[in-house]
């Protein structure tokens, strides 16, 4: 079997969806004919046809906005938003609509969509292609947030969202789409949408991170080794709703937390992972919490994005200070 | 004049179902004017837009409808007592009766225009022979959303017709400082789409109009817009207190035009209503409304875990956790 990228396993996981469901239709911008600007959606309006795979008008708070009407229909609508900075026209249909339809009608009606997103920076792209707005839609209740971080996961949790009965807002690292290759069976398996995965075992360090920074945190995890350090690395996938239960047991075990993202740091998801771990496993800790992560300004250009992004001499400074806390 | 205005149950049946709304729209007044009720969007004056709207729809297609159409829900089966459950605060208000189909009320302005384009695509999709039918209000014409959604449903040629209930007002926004446009129908002109003008205080013009367009929907010939011209004879909601923007001169002068006695005027000149019709039915009326406000009143609050209930298909454990605290908190009081 041959290895496969993280973008082709989306479209790995979109086709085998499209195949067990005739209710899965893709639409957005660009994804039929031209098969996406990233290429995720190629190949399926060949297979599928105009009638499921669908070149929609440039308007991105109605392609959220049909995706309402279509779910509340017994639609899978998947849609692609092209880049994150085109992104915020659809929190009104998000917070108002899509996530909260279930709950307005007690159920009658449902929103079983999935947006799919490319997000975060590297790739040297133009302004307003290289944001990370995750915490924005983890805020909405209703909402599912998830992020991979590798060809399989993306492909088991691609394929996890789309059955699933409610709207997930699914944000793809941009800079991974082509960075890692791994062996993917099209099995049609799901993977959980409410557990993080433990991608590094270790004791003495828990380095909590998602999406794109897996790469730097991993090889963060490495260099630590080289020194005899043995750090756990999580990923955490998905963020809403969030497994806490495998940061606490991680942190129960190391005492010590870094938590590693690209989005701006205030009031940025590791905020809110660091409460959890705050509220619940206080008298584990040996030393603070540290969080490494974007900056509170505008995402710059591309060159300066490599220094707004954390990187790994970041991560390993932050590792060392919580790891020589005494 | 269409089929449907030479018979004379149908032409009554439309005054009854406007006479319905308004003595309901009345009763809800005073139930929040007494604290028995939230705030509450009245649809006094513009009973025939809603009625005539619902009036040309078949059951299987499919009702959008904005904040003030209580009157195309009542027609819709929509019970007295859900939309008192509603506007009173409980969410099962938009749960049971009605087309199961039928989307609850849109209260953030137009943002349900994008949903009647997807459910028609639904229809499309499937090769339904069904209509959506979205209602707004003229503010709504100003939003993004609303020319996104017409634009898309033109180009698509999508089984949706929507309706603009032109009230004259936006709160306290007259039309003539929402647009500059000449009318709001000329608004399809752009997105491609027919566009035409009703007199919206005349329910068998609404109802004719609504009726033309969803048979070319239905047959596949594409959406249109539909500008119902009518006027809000209340304030905007019970919070509101229009005085402060508009003449009571210009609301006097619309009491003139208004829908119910414009329709009464009509039947009791071709002799299908008499002054015993009337007091009969407003008997009636008056018993069918008391009685689900009885009934409103009478129902119990959902228990605070129904909070948790219908977020997720299934609770998530942190959202459990949040639920069990919940509960625990309660308990100890």
């Amino acid at each position: 079997m041959s290895e496969i990228t993280l973008v082709q396993a989306i479209n790995r996981a979109l086709t085998r969806a499209m195949r067990d469901d005739p209710t899965v239709v893709v639409l957005g911008e660009d994804v039929a004919k031209d098969g996406g600007v990233f290429r995720a959606t190629e190949g399926l309006l060949a297979e599928f046809g105009e009638g499921r795979v669908i070149d929609t008008p440039l308007a991105e708070g109605a392609i959220a906005g049909l995706c309402v009407g279509l779910a509340a229909q017994g639609f899978r609508p998947v849609a692609e938003i092209q880049f994150t900075g085109f992104i915020y026209p659809i929190i009104d249909q998000m917070m108002n609509h899509a996530s909260r339809i279930r709950t307005r009608t007690r159920g009658r009606l449902t929103c079983p969509m999935v947006l799919r997103s490319p997000c975060g920076g590297g790739i040297r792209a133009v302004e307003h292609h290289s944001e990370s707005p995750e915490a924005i839609f983890a805020h909405m209740p209703g909402l599912r947030v998830v992020i991979p971080s590798s060809p399989a996961r993306a492909y088991g949790l691609l394929l996890a969202a789309i059955h699933d009965p409610d709207p997930v807002v699914f944000l793809e690292p941009t800079r991974l789409y082509r960075a890692i290759k791994e062996e993917v069976p099209d099995d049609g398996a799901s993977l959980p949408l409410d557990r993080a995965f433990v991608v590094r075992e270790g004791s003495d360090l828990t380095l909590v991170t998602w999406g794109a920074m897996l790469k730097e945190t991993m090889a963060t995890g490495e260099r630590l080794a080289a020194g005899g350090v043995s750090a756990e690395v999580i990923d955490l996938a998905t963020l809403k709703p969030l497994d806490s239960e495998t940061v606490l047991r991680s942190v129960a075990k190391t005492g010590r937390c870094v938590i590693i993202h690209e989005a701006p740091r205030t009031a940025g998801f590791g905020a809110e992972v660091a409460a959890r771990i705050a509220e619940h496993g206080l008298l584990s800790l040996l030393a603070p919490i540290e969080r490494v992560a974007g900056f509170d300004t505008v995402m710059p250009l591309l060159r300066l994005e490599q220094h707004y992004m954390p990187e790994e001499q970041r991560i390993l400074a932050a590792a060392r200070r919580v790891l020589a806390f005494r | 004049m269409p089929d449907f205005a030479r018979d004379s149950t149908q032409l009554i049946n439309l005054y009854q179902a406007m006479v319905l709304t308004r003595t309901f729209d009345a009763k809800a007044v005073a139930l929040q004017r007494t604290g028995r009720l939230g705030t509450y969007p009245s649809s006094l004056g513009q009973e025939a837009v809603a009625v005539g709207v619902a009036a040309a729809m078949r059951e299987e297609d499919l009702l959008l409808p904005s904040f003030r159409e209580h009157g195309a829900q009542l027609w819709r089966g929509v019970t007295l007592q859900d939309i008192l459950l509603y506007w009173g605060g409980d969410e099962r208000g938009s749960a049971s009766s009605g087309p199961r189909h039928d989307f609850p009320v849109n209260v953030p302005v137009g943002s349900h225009a994008p949903h009647a384009v997807g459910v028609a695509l639904a229809f499309k999709l499937r090769g339904e022979q069904c209509v959506a039918v979205c209602v707004m209000g003229d503010g709504a014409t100003s939003k993004g959303e609303v020319a996104e959604a017409l634009n898309i449903a033109g180009v698509w040629r999508l089984p949706v017709v929507f309706v603009i209930n032109n009230n004259g007002w936006a709160i306290s926004v007259p039309v003539a400082r929402q647009t500059a446009a000449a009318t709001l129908a000329q608004k399809a002109v752009a997105a491609g789409i027919p566009g035409e003008q009703v007199d919206g205080n005349d329910v068998i013009a609404v109802r004719a109009a609504v009726e033309d367009a969803l048979a070319r929907a239905r047959a596949g010939n594409g959406p249109a817009l539909i500008e119902a011209i009518t006027y809000r004879l209340s304030d905007h909601t019970t919070a509101d207190d229009a005085s402060r923007y508009r003449s009571d001169a210009e609301v006097s002068q619309r009491w003139n035009e208004e829908p119910i006695a414009r329709l009464r005027r009509y039947l009791v000149k071709r002799e299908l209503w008499t002054k015993a019709d009337e007091e009969r039915m407003l008997t009636a009326l008056s018993t069918q409304v008391d009685a689900a406000v009885e009934s409103y009143l009478a129902t119990a609050p959902q228990p605070v875990e129904s909070i948790f209930d219908h977020t997720y298909a299934t609770l998530p454990a942190d959202l459990a956790d949040q639920r069990a605290a919940a509960l625990a908190a309660r308990s100890r009081r």
